[in-house]
């Protein structure tokens, strides 16, 4: 009867997630300079392509390649946060929290200051490939300090150590750095979904897509891996494989996200931690498409505050996360600590 | 299983980063038994039962589950035959207890690892077996050391396991729970016929529960051989290295330090009637004597633990005069009594002409702890 009482559970948060995620969709692209009517901005949708109307461009060139990439890249930072959180078996890791965006930052960093002296514009496969290379290097540093650590907050304190110097390389390279690609650079790096073009929205989609479809196929080790490694292996998973491959998937997927719109603080760690809180359990089956539903709705909120708080002006999105991001990592310090001193 | 065996070991030597701790280990054991593994702290019974499931290489020799080599199984059907429950605290976020007995189906459930019927009806019945049943739906990070140790041996019940491994399932469990718990493994090895191999630290319950007995002691592990052969009062202290205090087998009581010095009371007990004064005057640290005890009483192993000296005679038999005449200058030189037997009612102890002798010689004559300084 409860089992049933879960499945309806379930079924309900994912309806209003999915009405959220519609709702929010549609008062995004409402939203701006210019207000469309929803009928009008249905037909423009539905008609495929712009039409030609300065409406149309503005919601086909404009709007719906930001909100989109919102989206997806707001639901890749969450199921890449999940994923890491099960890796260390700690709620609080992320990839932000855990240094592994600053990481990308510096790789993407360094060679978009390098690289431009010689061509003019940087291939996006390159960032991608560089944004890549410096979460693995990260991670893996990560994983290095954080073996023998079970406390939550020592992996914070590696994390943010980590992040401080991939930090301070990435400013060190960007004082010796000609202005132009310094400005080019800055604006990347605060983090924004503003400078999305069509062609590089499908690549990211698509990579995200089967990333997420492969975290999905290993909802089933990921169950048996709360229970611990040890536990994990006596029920026959293949325990060494399935720490590579989570490793792989969450990098792969907070890649996507800082090689498009530039590091983004706390979704990795918020949304995945309010997904377990709305279906009341940590079921990974349920967790990674709700965190990533849940991930897409909360990036394209956060995305219309940046837009529309201060307009004209824009906000960096990170301001806008980490204001709603941060309070979540602390409440659930707060609340671990308690568990552990009463238990 | 080709030697009838559903899991042995030979010539098994374990330890850590290549370095054998424990070697030549070899055990043999038949379909329903249970083995239980006992000795010192960090004597490497949690290494031995690590190299066992699998959890740590072993540095040579071989382990067989039900003839075949244990790397030579494949990951998802070895777990159908092999089950743990760990001595490792684990802390899952947001799992009800049913989750994590469910989590035993993970070799018989699908790609996606959806419980069928069946496997529902499995769960509901092992946590039954159990008692756990009433907490299926609680939080599993917020029940009692007690319930998470049921809802964990429910977990490894639900792999269904020819072979049930165990590390010291019974640590930081109160007395109910651990004879619970107990019961239950007795109730599946000899129901369906799991072969239970585990180590503890109450050696009293290994003694009850197991059909055989594994002592390790650091540097080796000897044979398993029967509990009535390993348990003996001698084997016990040299394998703990008990040379203060005693620990009784026959009683399965644990007695503390006995108190040095000169003897200052004479205790007259008898048919048990002086166990509880033995224990006060250990408690208060009085240093004193026991007599006539036969050998066979049932207070004499602990006169004998606690007491700096106690007079007895053969069982069965009665007390010569040289005993007598022993116990009377030992009583003589303490220069006090304890009359812990009833005179009125236990008119055959020996101890009633003593208590005469004692009247007549004006010895003091106490019948408690208490009324000594």
């Amino acid at each position: 009867m409860t089992k049933q009482l879960t499945a309806f559970r379930a079924a309900l948060v994912f309806a209003l997630l999915g009405i959220a995620f519609v709702a929010i969709l549609v008062l995004n692209v409402n939203t701006g300079s210019v207000s469309i009517a929803p009928k009008e901005i249905l037909r423009i949708v539905l008609s495929g392509k712009s039409d030609g109307s300065s409406i149309g461009n503005v919601i086909w060139k404009i709007r719906l390649p930001r909100l989109l990439a919102a989206a997806v890249l707001g639901g890749a930072l969450s199921v890449s946060g999940f994923l890491l959180q099960t890796f260390f078996r700690n709620p609080i890791a992320g990839p932000y929290v855990l240094g592994i965006s600053s990481g990308a930052k510096l790789f993407v960093g360094v060679m978009m200051v390098y690289v431009l002296k010689y061509v003019s514009s940087v291939p996006f496969w390159a960032v991608m490939a560089a944004a890549f290379g410096g979460s693995m290097l990260v991670t893996l540093f990560v994983l290095m300090f954080a073996r023998r650590v079970r406390s939550m907050a020592a992996l914070l304190v590696i994390g943010i150590m980590i992040g401080s110097v991939c930090t301070a390389i990435t400013d060190f390279f960007i004082t010796f750095a000609d202005e132009a690609n310094v400005a080019n650079l800055h604006h990347w790096s605060m983090g924004s979904f503003s400078a999305v073009s069509w062609p590089n929205l499908h690549v990211i989609s698509a990579i995200v897509f089967v990333a997420l479809a492969l975290s999905f196929l290993l909802s089933k080790p990921i169950s048996a891996y709360r229970l611990g490694e040890n536990y994990a292996r006596s029920m026959g998973v293949n325990v060494k494989l399935f720490r590579v491959a989570l490793i792989g998937l969450s990098s792969v997927l907070s890649a996507c996200v800082t090689a498009l719109s530039g590091p983004i603080s706390f979704v990795g760690v918020a949304v995945p931690h309010m997904t377990k809180l709305l279906f009341g359990t940590s079921r990974p089956s349920l967790i990674i498409p709700g965190s990533f539903l849940l991930g897409g709705v909360f990036c394209m909120g956060c995305d219309l505050i940046a837009r529309t708080a201060f307009a004209p002006s824009e906000l960096a999105i990170s301001t806008v996360t980490a204001v709603f991001g941060a309070p979540v990592v602390i409440a659930l310090m707060i609340s671990r600590q308690r568990r552990r001193t009463d238990g | 299983m080709a030697d009838g065996y559903v899991f042995s070991t030979e010539a098994l030597s374990v330890g850590y980063k290549g370095k054998a701790l424990i070697n030549d280990i070899n055990i043999r054991l038949e379909k329903g038994k249970i083995l239980a593994l006992i000795g010192p702290n960090g004597a490497g019974k949690s290494t031995i039962l690590k190299t066992v499931t699998g959890q740590l290489p072993s540095i040579s020799g071989k382990t067989f589950i039900e003839g075949r080599e244990l790397e030579k199984w494949p990951r998802g059907e070895l777990a159908k035959k092999l089950a743990v429950v760990l001595t490792e605290r684990i802390q899952p976020e947001m799992m009800s207890c049913f989750e994590v007995a469910a989590m035993g189906r993970y070799p018989y459930t699908g790609r996606f690892g959806a419980l069928t019927a069946n496997d529902k009806a499995i769960v509901w019945d092992t946590l039954r077996r159990v008692r756990a049943d009433d907490i299926a739906e609680r939080d599993f990070s917020q029940i009692s050391d007690g319930q998470r140790q049921r809802v964990l041996l429910a977990r490894a019940l639900c792999q269904q396991p020819e072979v049930l491994v165990l590390d010291e399932p019974t640590s930081f469990l109160d007395i109910r729970n651990k004879i619970e718990l107990l019961d239950i493994m007795l109730e599946t090895a000899r129901e369906k016929r799991t072969t239970v191999i585990l180590s503890l630290h109450e050696i009293d319950l290994a003694e009850k529960l197991s059909d055989l007995v594994m002592c390790v002691r650091g540097d080796r592990a000897e044979e398993p051989d029967a509990p009535e052969k390993v348990f003996t009062d001698a084997h016990i202290r040299e394998l703990y290295s008990i040379t203060q205090g005693s620990y009784l087998v026959s009683r399965g009581s644990v007695e503390l330090v006995r108190t040095e010095g000169e003897p200052r009371v004479f205790v007259l007990g008898g048919a048990g009637s002086g166990l509880n004064h033995y224990r006060e005057l250990q408690k208060r640290r009085i240093p004193f004597a026991a007599g006539m005890l036969s050998e066979n009483d049932m207070e004499f192993e602990v006169a004998k633990a606690l007491a700096q000296t106690v007079v007895s005679f053969p069982a069965f038999g009665t007390a010569s005069e040289e005993t007598k005449a022993r116990a009377i200058q030992e009583m003589l030189s303490c220069g006090t009594v304890l009359t812990a037997f009833d005179p009125g009612k236990q008119k055959d102890n020996p101890n009633t002409g003593l208590l005469e002798t004692a009247r007549q010689h004006h010895v003091n004559i106490v019948f408690s702890a208490g009324e000594l300084q």
